[in-house]
């Protein structure tokens, strides 16, 4: 549960649009991929998760096909074994079917969410950074006051006056992580208005839509991208904290935070492997899109890795030097 | 490396007074993400007590590495010294332990960089940062010696107001105050030498004469050499003894002020001379930059770094990298090409 | 110095009116809900027009919404938070009696929380790239993924299975008995500070690095000063600033914690007392608790600003 820390605004990296026939951008795509096997290992792994999580996601029907809502009292509380993979619950459901059916649930409210934040904050970041002056101001000092607000206590109080469910669940998480991005886009557009292209292309008189997508909004997209990956992994987060409470997507739907709550809290002192899968389940998906993410953002930000602070020169006389 | 036995046993031979740094063989490397940058190549010179010496070169001649190598001050990671030999005061400074250099630095070899607005630490006061190198290296002992010390070293770099500038921060400093409190700082264990790594670069013109004369009157009276390194060559017209002119990691050519300005012998350093602005030259008179680029540090190409920029460039000059070779008592070039007669 | 505090008083204002709509409109936008539950629980009315019409009067409900809020703000200033629906005691001293918990519970986890980060940070920062730091880097993302009500329900149920243990729950007043008081917090704080710490570590890593690529550590081992006084002296007290800042944006995370938290240990503050209302459609305390909440945060970043101000001697000393 967290309202992401984003070690300050990305310095918006001025991009040429590219003019690029189809080939050779599969070529850079490939060159990409490889770049991120070879410098960020680790980020190839989370890479490899998040492909691992959307295929689950995807084809959950394939995978276990009864669905989630199996109820077969006869089986319940059984621990993990070759039939049940991942144990059964207190209603006999198998676990392992939630699980993947909750793959699906969490990726839908991922995207769906995230995408509503992302449209949020670009449109107030971008808005208020490029206009400037009173208008900027009076948004920002809105944003500070929101900002103000625990963002779960937003969530509880907001899905409190909505009430449970999944689109409200969506829109509520939008909301919240729009208006808290925001302030990411704005400083971007901030940063690429001070380019001299910008002041020259107004300087010839072209309109302001025309400078927004053809100025701001490239230098914006890099960094919104890295906001992107890191919002999906804050939102799976947090939907399944209100799952948890009670207060997210209502059973029997399989939220992965809701198969944790505490309503089944007394079973969990029986059967160990409930309390213990779905949130293995949320760590490793939060943790593949985390280290995906950062290893995006390393490599599109290109920084010259400075010294290591320690003036302490090493000394390694080679034979026959150079 | 036969170039280094020529210069030791020339140097014995005009018996010159034994100098106080010897710098042999000197290459320091940076490993990037694209590629390992030979910042400086193979460099060799020395210098004398209670002599100043200038280094000169462009950006990314490799000066100020030479002179932060001295000191071992390079960041490792990416920096790494690869070869060389630096005798100082009868030590390889190069074979000390990290404690025994540590002892050195600020000690008997002071460093005064480039930028006074970060080079000082904004949360701490003048005296705060004046004080330590007088602690760590036990010069005084005491609060009240300590203090008095300090106050003496800030009237002797002349900052107006001593008592009360003790206690300043540094944001409250002009910029020209700022570097003559660094100047304070290296002077205050009473080095041996001083490495100045373009002290006033980053100044208004007016102070930096100011800043200059300072440091000449400073060094001279005490007998401290220096080690001036800068791009400016009206600084080093007036400030220095002997000059060493640096280009892609290695030194070019060295003499004394006079050789160095009346009848250089390098092909580069003919070129600072005739790119240089001066007041005696017809009004219009358009100025001779030297054509093309300094190189990528990576990628050095075959033979003289310089070559490909050089209208005396020969087929020998593409192939092999000139050493330094001796013209006259103090003056070296490194170049396969006798310009008297090229020209 | 004074400057600079005024400054930021009066900065805040529009901040904080801006956060009373906010609040205020949170709860005001629902339809009608209130009245039906409150009809419902009279036993003998069933809720005929005109008893919802006379209800509606009662509250003030039917008056416009600018005039209720502007009604609302006044009592508020005046400590009137209004009362609970469920048990008709002020808001305001109900949520008194739960505060220190959640404070207690809240700075019991910072105080983890940077006594983990900062020095993992600072350890992280010199040794870079080495083995220690890429441990470090790995267990912080570790941290970070690992939800908190997870980590919370697994400490509550795997002791319990394999030992037979279980958190203590009695609370103690914390100056008659503070070690069994800390006892109970000792093991909630750990876990709510758990991934805060990460987050810690990687911003004091951050810092620290930047700030030893700064001119004046150069100058620093120039003048032959040990490296641990380079770093402690010249280097943390640099980046220690904007960590001091970093606490500031922590609070509210902490906030949203301790609600989890104080669910899974069963601890009675702040937070569990806001589930409740939400479960009871409670809204008086609903929205006390989140402008109390809201108030609290901001007077922690006024706090945060000033020792910001204090240890900058830019600001401290502006000529």
């Amino acid at each position: 549960m967290s309202q992401a820390i984003q070690p300050g605004g990305a310095p918006g990296v001025a991009a040429v649009p590219e003019a690029q026939p189809a080939p050779k951008q599969r070529g850079r795509f490939v060159k990409f991929m490889i770049r991120l096997v070879r410098e960020r290992p680790l980020g190839a792994v989370g890479g490899l998760i998040c492909v691992l999580l959307l295929l689950t996601g995807i084809f959950a029907d394939v995978i276990a096909p009864e669905g989630y809502n199996a109820i077969n009292p006869i089986d319940r509380l059984q621990p993990p074994s070759a039939t049940y993979w991942f144990g059964t619950d207190q209603l006999g459901r198998d676990v392992f079917a939630r699980i993947v059916h909750g793959a699906r649930l969490s990726i839908i409210v991922a995207f769906a969410a995230t995408t509503l934040s992302i449209v949020i904050s670009a449109l107030i970041g971008i808005l208020s950074g490029y206009a400037g002056g009173r208008t900027d101001l009076t948004v920002q000092r809105f944003v500070d006051g929101w900002m103000c607000f625990p963002d779960l206590i937003i969530l509880i109080v907001a899905v409190s006056v909505l009430g449970p469910g999944t689109w409200q669940v969506i829109l509520v998480l939008g909301l919240l992580f729009g208006v808290a991005g925001s302030r990411i886009v704005r400083g971007a557009v901030l940063a690429a208005k001070e380019n001299v292209y910008v002041h020259a292309a107004r300087a010839i008189g072209a309109s302001t839509p025309r400078i927004l997508w053809y100025h701001i909004l490239p230098n914006v997209i890099p960094p919104i991208i890295v906001l992107y990956t890191t919002r999906l992994a804050a939102v799976i987060l947090a939907e399944s904290g209100l799952s948890f409470l009670g207060l997210g997507i209502p059973p029997p739907a399989p939220s992965w935070g809701g198969m944790l709550s505490m309503d089944g809290r007394s079973y969990m002192f029986q059967a160990p492997w409930l309390a213990i899968i779905p949130g293995l389940a949320l760590t490793v998906a939060v943790f593949g899109i985390n280290m995906f993410g950062d290893a995006l953002r390393d490599l599109l930000d290109p920084r010259m890795r400075g010294g290591g602070g320690r003036y302490v020169a090493r000394v390694r006389k080679r034979a026959g030097g150079k | 490396m036969a170039s280094v036995q020529a210069e030791t046993t020339a140097a014995e031979a005009t018996a010159a007074p034994a100098p106080l740094l010897r710098v042999r063989g000197l290459k320091t490397v940076f490993r990037q993400e694209h590629g390992e940058v030979n910042a400086v190549n193979g460099v060799n010179f020395d210098v004398r007590p209670g002599e100043t010496v200038a280094i000169v070169g462009e950006s990314g001649s490799g000066k100020s590495i030479t002179a932060m190598s001295i000191l071992r001050l390079i960041p490792s990671p990416p920096g790494e010294i690869v070869d060389g030999e630096i005798e100082f005061a009868g030590r390889d400074l190069l074979s000390l332990s990290e404690e025994e250099i540590r002892l050195v630095r600020g000690n008997e070899i002071a460093m005064i960089f480039q930028e006074p607005m970060s080079s000082l630490n904004p949360v701490l006061t003048i005296g705060q940062q004046l004080a330590e190198p007088l602690i760590v290296h036990k010069r005084v002992q005491g609060k009240k010696a300590i203090r008095e010390r300090c106050l003496e070293l800030l009237r002797q770099v002349r900052i107006p107001d001593p008592e009360r500038r003790l206690d300043c921060y540094p944001h409250e400093f002009s910029g020209g105050m700022r570097q003559r409190a660094m100047i304070a700082m290296g002077l205050a264990c009473e080095p041996r030498l001083i490495i100045a790594d373009e002290p006033t670069t980053a100044l208004d013109v007016t102070v930096q004469a100011q800043i200059l004369e300072l440091l000449k009157e400073l060094t001279r009276t005490r007998g401290t050499s220096m080690i001036l390194i800068t791009h400016d060559l009206g600084v080093v017209a007036r400030y220095a003894d002997r000059i060493n002119v640096m280009y892609a990691g290695r030194i070019v050519e060295r003499g004394t002020a006079q050789e160095i300005f009346n009848s250089p012998k390098h092909p580069y350093t003919i070129g600072l001379m005739e790119s240089m602005p001066r007041l005696n030259q017809p009004a219009g008179t358009r100025l001779k930059p030297i054509p093309g680029q300094p190189p990528d540090l990576s990628k050095l190409p075959r033979g003289c770094a310089f070559s490909p920029r050089c209208r005396f460039a020969t087929e020998r000059c593409r192939q092999e990298t000139p050493e330094l070779t001796q013209l006259s008592a103090e003056h070296w070039k490194a170049c396969w090409v006798d310009i008297d007669e090229a020209v | 110095m004074m400057f600079y505090f005024l400054r930021r008083l009066l900065a805040l204002i529009p901040t904080l009116l801006i956060a009373s709509v906010i609040a205020f409109c949170v709860v005001r936008l629902v339809p009608g809900d209130v009245l039906d539950l409150m009809l419902s629980q009279n036993a003998h009315s069933s809720g005929t027009i005109e008893d919802r019409a006379q209800l509606e009067k009662a509250l003030g409900l039917d008056r416009p919404l600018y005039v209720q809020y502007f009604e609302w703000l006044g009592n508020v200033l005046r400590g009137d938070f209004g009362s609970s629906l469920w048990r008709n005691i002020p808001v305001l001293e109900e949520v008194a009696t739960r505060l220190p918990v959640t404070l207690e519970l809240g700075v019991l986890a910072l105080l983890l929380a940077l006594l983990i980060g900062v020095p993992t940070g600072i350890y992280s920062a010199i040794r870079q790239e080495t083995l220690g730091d890429h441990i470090g880097r790995s267990f912080s993302i570790l941290a970070l993924a690992i939800p908190n009500f997870w980590l919370g329900t697994l400490v509550v149920i795997l002791p319990a299975i394999w030992w037979g243990w279980s958190p203590p729950n009695q609370i103690q007043p914390f100056f008659e008995a503070p070690i069994a008081n800390l006892q109970v917090f000792f093991v909630p704080a750990l876990i709510l500070g758990a991934s805060l710490s990460a987050v810690i570590m990687r911003m004091t890593r951050t810092m620290m690095l930047e700030v030893l690529r700064q001119d004046y550590i150069r100058t620093a081992w120039a003048k032959g000063l040990k490296e641990r006084v380079i770093v402690l002296r010249h280097g943390l007290r640099n980046a220690l600033i904007p960590v001091v800042t970093l606490v500031g944006i922590m609070v509210p995370i902490l906030f949203s914690g301790t609600v989890i938290i104080e669910q899974i240990f069963r601890l009675p503050g702040m937070g569990q007392l806001l589930l409740e209302a939400v479960v009871n459609r409670d809204y008086p305390v609903i929205t006390g608790i989140f402008l109390i909440t809201g108030l609290l945060v901001m007077l922690v970043n006024l706090l945060v600003d000033l020792c910001y101000g204090y240890l900058d001697p830019k600001v401290r000393y502006d000529s």
